[in-house]
């Protein structure tokens, strides 16, 4: 029955818990499928989300941090925010809980291809963009993408996630990886400042290009006037947005933007699609 | 599509069959005087001359609460944790008596409760599938009625099996789907002059719907205009939030999902939901995008009147005019409504 009842989350193990950054605020959870035809069924795209299901805790959406391209287990990055992600943040390796999805749509991948893409994230948001690069640069899929320039910004060092695969893309890929932090820092030798200043400063072009921002809003509010500015298109603009969820699936109706569901026609949106809706986001 | 006829006085023989096969259930009169939906348990209890229920019968498809999956909630137990499938309906259900706006509003929420593969809600389509709609046409509309201005009507046949058509001694009885043939399959074909009579019931029953509001410039509006309207300012003030409009809604459809445990005992439930709700839409970061009573009362209607129509072809109103009727503070749906389609809007 479980293929065809969509609330019904697949059982899967913790695999691995990490403390992930130094206010441990965030955990990353690495989370394998109790059933291999369960993680058969488990298809998705960079940008998709589940929900992590806590049996008398409830569900919460949370985007994918891992890439299909990585294998059958699946990674989550949770910040400790309310009952259930608190809980979760005190589970351990070895407990089972539920995963549902994929859910929502996935960053517009065809639609990028032959071009060059500009990544800025911003702080936890980051998430979906990890298993985006990770799919980027794949060598099944790097041919079909020109340029590749990677923003990512935190508060401090400590507090910027991956910083393994962070590293290993700055030594090993031919993508421009450039990492910010709010201020200086002992040791830090990158770039200093918010993710809109060093977007100023590096000047992506916005020819034949797409950007994904992501990221608090904020971030998002002072990174759009230096985009305008430097000629970029609202629909070269990809956001992803976060509404409070339930069903995930476009029918208990709280998530919408619009006529639009988040859950069901996004997360994924272009700033063009938008620009037509109500600002309930 | 067949016309037969039934005199009330057998009656018992229709529910006979019924029962055999469904459990029903029909609006009947409570104990205060009101016509509510209860289970039927002999024909005598049938009401002909009510308008309509207070609640409507969404429940029968869409439980107040409804448990969708139970879990052992023993970490320790190999078992433990893993969310088992709710077991669906275990008995056929007849709604005798259903109204046409009632029946229809359910047919609508199909395109949203069944939108695709991925978005099929396996609890709606089993009760769904597992339900006969036996309707009732109206003689007599309530002066809140106005299902003619939402595709809708007193004999309005989508959505149902049957449509009975009280003519005083008797019932006309016209089958609308395969079940409903069958069901009527025993019933002698209906004369003529019934089916003028019927014919003319429904006109009449049409004229006598007098509420009426317009739709047209809503749908030509674009979103944004209609959204930044200022009559929202006006419009919203008095509103509580209270949300009892959600409540006796036919077509108000949204639930929240809850765990409960008891012990080793746990369940995944859903429980209706409501858009006034400020919590509806609050984010664990303290950031709400419907933050204010203003962005609620506008959700509620921009969602029925705009949204639904443009996303799904379907109003999500079927003009029962239960909101306008239980509103405490006499808010009307075809006042809002048709502000937002004056031809000026402000
Ligand atoms: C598409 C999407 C992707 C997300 N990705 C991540 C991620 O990668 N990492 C991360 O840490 N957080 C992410 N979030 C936010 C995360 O879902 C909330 O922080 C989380 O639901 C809080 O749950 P809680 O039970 O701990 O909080 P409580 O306050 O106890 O939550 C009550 C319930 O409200 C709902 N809810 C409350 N706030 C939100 C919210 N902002 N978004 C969605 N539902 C909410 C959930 O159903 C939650 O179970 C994402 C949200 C969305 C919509
Ligand atoms: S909005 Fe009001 S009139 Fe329309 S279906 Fe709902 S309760 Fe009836
Ligand atoms: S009006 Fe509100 S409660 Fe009713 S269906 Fe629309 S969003 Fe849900
Ligand atoms: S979360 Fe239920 S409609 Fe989007």
């Amino acid at each position: 029955m479980r293929n065809n009842n969509p609330y019904l989350p697949y059982p899967v193990r913790i695999k691995r818990v990490e403390i992930a950054t130094e206010d441990r605020s965030l955990r990353t959870f690495e989370l394998e499928f109790l059933h291999q035809e369960d993680a058969d069924a488990f298809r998705y795209l960079p940008g998709q989300f589940a929900e992590l299901s806590v049996p008398g805790y409830g569900e919460a959406p949370i985007g994918i941090a891992s890439s299909p391209t990585e294998g059958d287990t699946l990674l989550f990055t949770v910040s400790k925010a309310g009952l259930l992600t608190s809980h979760l943040h005190s589970m351990s390796e070895g407990d089972v809980m539920g995963v549902r999805g994929p859910l929502g749509k996935s960053y517009p991948l065809q639609e990028m291809e032959g071009k060059n893409v500009l990544i800025l994230a911003g702080g936890y948001a980051v998430t979906t963009l990890r298993s985006t690069m990770v799919w980027l640069l794949h060598p099944d899929n790097r041919p079909k993408y020109g340029d590749i320039t990677f923003v990512y910004g935190a508060r401090t060092p400590g507090m910027i996630l991956y910083k393994e695969l962070l590293e290993e893309w700055e030594t090993n890929s031919d993508a421009n990886i450039h990492l910010t932090i709010d201020n200086e820092a002992p040791g830090w030798d990158k770039h200093v400042g918010f993710v809109p200043q060093i977007a100023e400063k590096i000047e992506p072009s916005p020819q034949n290009a797409m950007a994904l921002v992501c990221g608090p809003p904020v971030m998002i509010k002072f990174t759009q006037p230096v985009l305008d500015k430097q000629g970029w298109q609202s629909d070269q603009i990809i956001m992803s947005l976060e509404n409070r969820m339930k069903c995930g699936i476009g029918i208990c109706g709280r998530c919408n933007v619009g006529p639009h569901y988040v859950c069901k026609d996004g997360p994924v949106f272009s700033k063009a699609e938008l620009d037509e809706l109500p600002k309930e986001y | 599509m067949q016309d037969k006829i039934l005199d009330k006085s057998e009656v018992d023989a229709l529910l006979e069959r019924l029962g055999s096969e469904y459990d029903v259930y029909a609006p009947l009169r409570d104990q205060q005087g009101s016509v509510e939906w209860a289970a039927l348990d002999s024909s005598s209890d049938l009401v002909w001359d009510f308008s309509n229920t207070g609640v409507s019968p969404k429940r029968f498809v869409f439980p107040q609460t409804e448990c969708m999956m139970r879990f052992n909630n023993r970490s320790d137990d190999p078992e433990g944790m893993i969310m088992k499938q709710e077991q669906g309906l275990q008995r056929q259900q007849a709604l005798l008596n259903i109204r046409p706006c009632d029946a229809k509003a359910l047919k609508a929420l199909d395109s949203i409760y069944c939108r695709d593969q991925t978005s099929n809600d396996v609890y709606w389509r089993d009760k769904r599938e597992k339900t006969l709609y036996v309707g009732l046409a109206c003689k007599s509309p309530c002066p809140t009625c106005f299902c003619t201005s939402v595709r809708c009507g007193p004999h309005y046949e989508e959505g149902l099996d049957i449509l009975l058509v009280d003519l005083g001694e008797r019932l006309l009885v016209r089958t609308l789907s395969e079940k409903g043939a069958e069901l009527a399959s025993n019933l002698s074909d209906a004369p003529d002059e019934a089916k003028q009579q019927a014919a003319q019931q429904k006109e009449e029953a049409e004229a006598a719907v007098r509420s009426q509001v317009g739709l047209e410039n809503i749908q030509s509006r674009g979103i944004m205009e209609l959204y930044e309207a200022p009559m929202w300012d006006r419009e919203h003030e008095s509103c509580l939030n209270c949300g009892v409009c959600t409540y006796v809604c036919p077509t108000c459809h949204c639930f929240d999902i809850q765990d409960e445990t008891q012990g080793e005992h746990g369940r995944r439930v859903r429980n209706w939901d409501t858009c006034m709700s400020w919590l509806f839409t609050y984010h664990t970061s303290g950031h709400n995008p419907r933050g204010t009573k203003k962005d609620r009362f506008r959700q509620r209607f921009m969602h029925k009147f705009k949204y639904m129509p443009y996303k799904f072809d379907v109003i999500g109103c079927v003009g029962c005019g239960r909101c306008t009727q239980s509103c405490p503070v006499n808010i009307d749906v075809t006042e809002v409504v048709g502000e937002m389609n004056e031809p000026d809007l402000n």
